[in-house]
């Protein structure tokens, strides 16, 4: 029980901000919000998901991805599938030369669903695949990269060669993959209509657990030993090496788990939207993710969901507003960020607010209840 | 009303010839005086009954939405229909608006981004209950939208010419499906420049492919001619030279192309580069109007042949008439291309369409379209909707001037659409 408060929560501390994140989204959100919107702010957490996994692959592991549009546009197209096979019985495509297939496949003259498509009947398949074959590629990508200490600046700019090759790819098999349209009119999983008002609510809440359960799973990363020395690896990657660690294993590490982090985001995003594209997986999208997890503190990852839900509500309010200003004022929202709060909302709370609570806490410490619980930390320390 | 309506709708009406001229007068004034008196009784029906689904209709007032790219890399292009929707609506509110009501817009921008565009049209129908939206423009923009239109019963207004393949409830489609732009077009250079091979090029997606898989079937089985040559660019590819050198091995009677957005430019400069002009080659294309020409620059395309159904220096009172309107509200570089009049086209058929279902319910609104009876006398000439969502227009080929307008040197007879044609 004291591990799992501890490591998995983060403490204190981590439970206050999870326990605030949650009720901001499962509660705050779906009151204030009706379902065309609360629907849009599900698009978002989406995101979120990408940002999450850039806080521990940037802002713990040191490693700034620009591809990171990658791998949640993998587990967007690998849930897409499933979804467009369903949506593409013999029955509702009968009006095509071959029937039974994806639409765009019929329209582009290829006659037999390609090989790679087969196993996306099956939904537990699916399922895996939307964790399993980003996390596969980060990590052939990864081992490539690391293995000869291919860091830093050299690294970003290969993410992002690789987000470029991807769109190309995408776009150029069309037969295959549908091309710039993308994957479009989804309509049911295994029949449930996701189009649906109360299907939306319901992926709204799985969208909200997973990524707060997301989380706490990098809390718990995090807290163990290997997120001490994902910290030192950051700071003085030599030493840790002259140390006697194997350095590009727990890159590659951190890598994949982001990426699959990202992939989860992609697959909620195809379920919420209906459809995934091009446009979501190239270097455009990429570096918006990362300026998400700027925005909330590229070392906080409650920060990296407040940071995502701004960004884009400020998209899409200023756009909705001005319809032909709004990109000035999205500069102006990300120029003003930096220069006031250049560790992102997560540094504004640690600068301006944290102060006033820790007063609180102190007030909290004197009182009966802290003394119970203090033999329990202090140990705990000891132990680290 | 105002008597100097700018586009009238007309409904097909023939006097038979066993009547004499004088009941036909009779029968005409008649028609008149029912229509003045109808006219001014219907002017402005109650708001309860043409609005029964809560769409955002009160006494005075009607909101429609406009949904196109103001930013990001397809502005350039959607700019034109922006404008072109706002002129249309502008003059329907000066002749008396719809029903009796003023059309007011809420414009969003899609932002270049199929999501967003999505997002947009869903926050136009679910917020604003919009009766009608003008706007997308590619492809891809259009199936984002089309989920949000089909599950909240919208109502569409696409300009673009397209692949077709598609007709939804929900959509109207003023721009010419593939087989109105291929067919007509083909028959002309055939017939024209005796032309029997064939090089096809096109930027690499939906559009190109569909196009070039109808023509190179038309050129084979139709026109008993011969394909030499079929490829395609990456979207926003510049470098042509080893098509270019393909072009000159196989020495094609015609190069039919559809490249299109930023690849345009630097295909047909390299064109001029490799000595391929308009005066020793046919280039027939299908995706450059005045917009595009504007950015290629008129004189690396003087000689070449675009198909389209509408070019600016079309020579008809309606249409100087129009584009005088135009160049005076958003001055006079503005080019007016192919896409930019057939966005003009979508209010004016809503219009019709809402006046002869008296409703602005999406499903009397569409019931009335279905009909196949609404026509509209547009700047390209009369179009007429026909029951497949689709208009009935013509096709035209225009050969570039190095001043970046067209001489319309052929105008086909009206074609019927047909976006899923049998056998291809």
């Amino acid at each position: 029980m004291n591990t799992f408060y501890s490591k998995w929560l983060g403490g204190k501390k981590g439970v206050i901000e999870l326990a605030v994140l949650a009720a901001f989204i499962f509660i705050v959100l779906p009151l204030w919000l009706d379902i065309f919107r609360l629907n849009m702010v599900g698009k978002y957490l989406t995101y979120a998901f990408a940002a999450v996994g850039l806080v521990m692959v940037w802002g713990y592991g040191g490693i700034l991805s620009l591809g990171q549009g990658v791998f949640f546009g993998i587990g967007g197209y690998c849930m897409a599938m499933f979804l467009k096979l369903e949506a593409s019985d013999p029955v509702s495509t009968a009006r095509q030369t071959t029937p039974g297939i994806p639409d765009f496949m019929d329209w582009n003259q290829v006659t037999s669903l390609p090989l790679f498509w087969e196993p996306f009947h099956s939904l537990i398949f699916t399922l895996i695949a939307v964790i399993v074959v980003p996390g596969v590629i980060a990590y052939v990508i990864g081992a490539a990269m690391f293995k000869r200490r291919v860091s830093g600046v050299y690294f970003s700019i290969i993410t992002q060669a690789i987000a470029a090759i991807l769109t190309i790819l995408v776009v150029g098999q069309q037969g295959m993959t549908g091309g710039i349209n993308g994957i479009t009119d989804l309509k049911t999983l295994h029949g449930w209509n996701i189009n649906s008002n109360s299907a939306k609510y319901i992926l709204y809440y799985v969208n909200g657990a997973l990524l707060l359960g997301v989380i706490v799973l990098c809390k718990y990363v995090l807290s163990s030993k290997f997120g001490r020395l994902l910290l030192a690896m950051r700071d003085k990657e030599d030493r840790v090496r002259f140390s006697g660690y194997d350095v590009a294993n727990f890159k590659i590490f951190t890598f994949s788990l982001g990426a699959a982090i990202s992939a989860i985001g992609g697959a909620m995003f195809t379920l919420q939207v209906g459809f995934m594209s091009p446009s979501l997986i190239g270097i455009v999208p990429s570096i918006e993710m990362v300026i998400f997890a700027a925005i909330g503190g590229r070392m906080s990852l409650v920060g990296a969901v407040y940071g995502t839900w701004l960004v884009n509500y400020g998209k899409t309010a200023f756009s909705e507003s001005f319809p032909s200003l709004w990109l000035f004022l999205m500069g102006a929202l990300f120029i003003g960020v930096v220069m006031l709060f250049p560790n992102g909302l997560a540094g504004l709370y640690n600068s301006y607010l944290k102060e006033r609570l820790e007063k609180l806490v102190l007030k909290f410490k004197q009182s009966g209840l802290f003394k119970k619980l203090n033999p329990v930390k202090t140990e705990l320390q000891n132990e680290q | 009303m105002s008597s100097k309506k700018p586009m009238v709708p007309s409904t097909d009406s023939c006097a038979s010839a066993g009547l004499s001229m004088r009941k036909v007068a009779l029968a005409v004034a008649g028609t008149l005086l029912f229509a003045a008196a109808g006219s001014a009784l219907a002017a402005t029906p109650p708001t309860s009954q043409v609005n029964t689904t809560h769409l955002a209709v009160t006494d005075n007032e009607i909101i429609v939405g406009q949904l196109h790219s103001s930013t990001g890399t397809m502005a350039i292009s959607e700019t034109g229909s922006i404008e072109a929707e706002r002129l249309a609506i502008d003059q329907i509110n000066a002749s008396g608006g719809v029903l009796g009501r003023k059309i007011k817009i809420i414009q969003e921008d899609g932002a270049s981004d199929w999501p967003t565009f999505a997002e947009k049209a869903k926050k136009l129908l679910e917020e604003n209950h919009v009766a009608a939206i003008f706007g997308c423009w590619t492809s891809a923009s259009r199936k984002a939208v089309l989920p949000v239109l089909e599950r909240d019963n919208g109502l569409l207004y696409y300009p673009t010419f397209y692949e077709g393949l598609e007709q939804s409830k929900n959509v109207i489609y003023t721009g010419q499906e593939a087989t109105q732009q291929v067919f007509a077009g083909l028959d002309w250079v055939a017939k024209t420049k005796h032309a029997k091979t064939f090089y096809l090029i096109g930027s690499d997606y939906i559009w190109p492919r569909t196009t070039m898989k109808l023509a190179r079937k038309y050129i084979e089985t139709v026109l008993h001619g011969k394909v030499v040559g079929e490829e395609y660019a990456a979207l926003g590819s510049t470098g042509f030279g080893s098509t270019i050198n393909k072009i000159r091995l196989k020495k094609p009677d015609v190069i039919y192309a559809a490249v299109v957005g930023g690849s345009n430019v630097s295909w047909f400069k390299q064109l001029k580069a490799a000595g391929i002009t308009g005066k020793n080659h046919t280039l027939l294309t299908l995706s450059v109007t005045e917009d595009e020409v504007k950015g290629i620059g008129g004189e690396n395309l003087t000689g070449f042949y675009s198909a389209m159904k509408y070019f600016q220096s079309l020579d008809t009172p309606r249409n100087k008439e129009f584009v005088k309107q135009f160049k005076a509200k958003f001055g006079a570089d503005a080019p007016i291309g192919d896409v930019t009049q057939a966005a003009y086209e979508g209010p004016w058929i809503w219009k019709a369409a809402v006046e002869k279902a008296g409703s602005f319910d999406t499903d009397k609104v569409v019931k009335a379209e279905e009909t196949g009876s609404i026509s509209i006398d547009a700047p390209e000439g009369m179009v007429y909707l026909e029951s497949n969502h689709h208009l009935k227009t013509r096709l035209r080929i225009g050969e570039w001037r190095s001043d970046g307008q067209a001489d319309i040197v052929y105008t086909s007879d009206y074609i019927m659409p047909n976006p899923f044609p049998k056998g291809y």
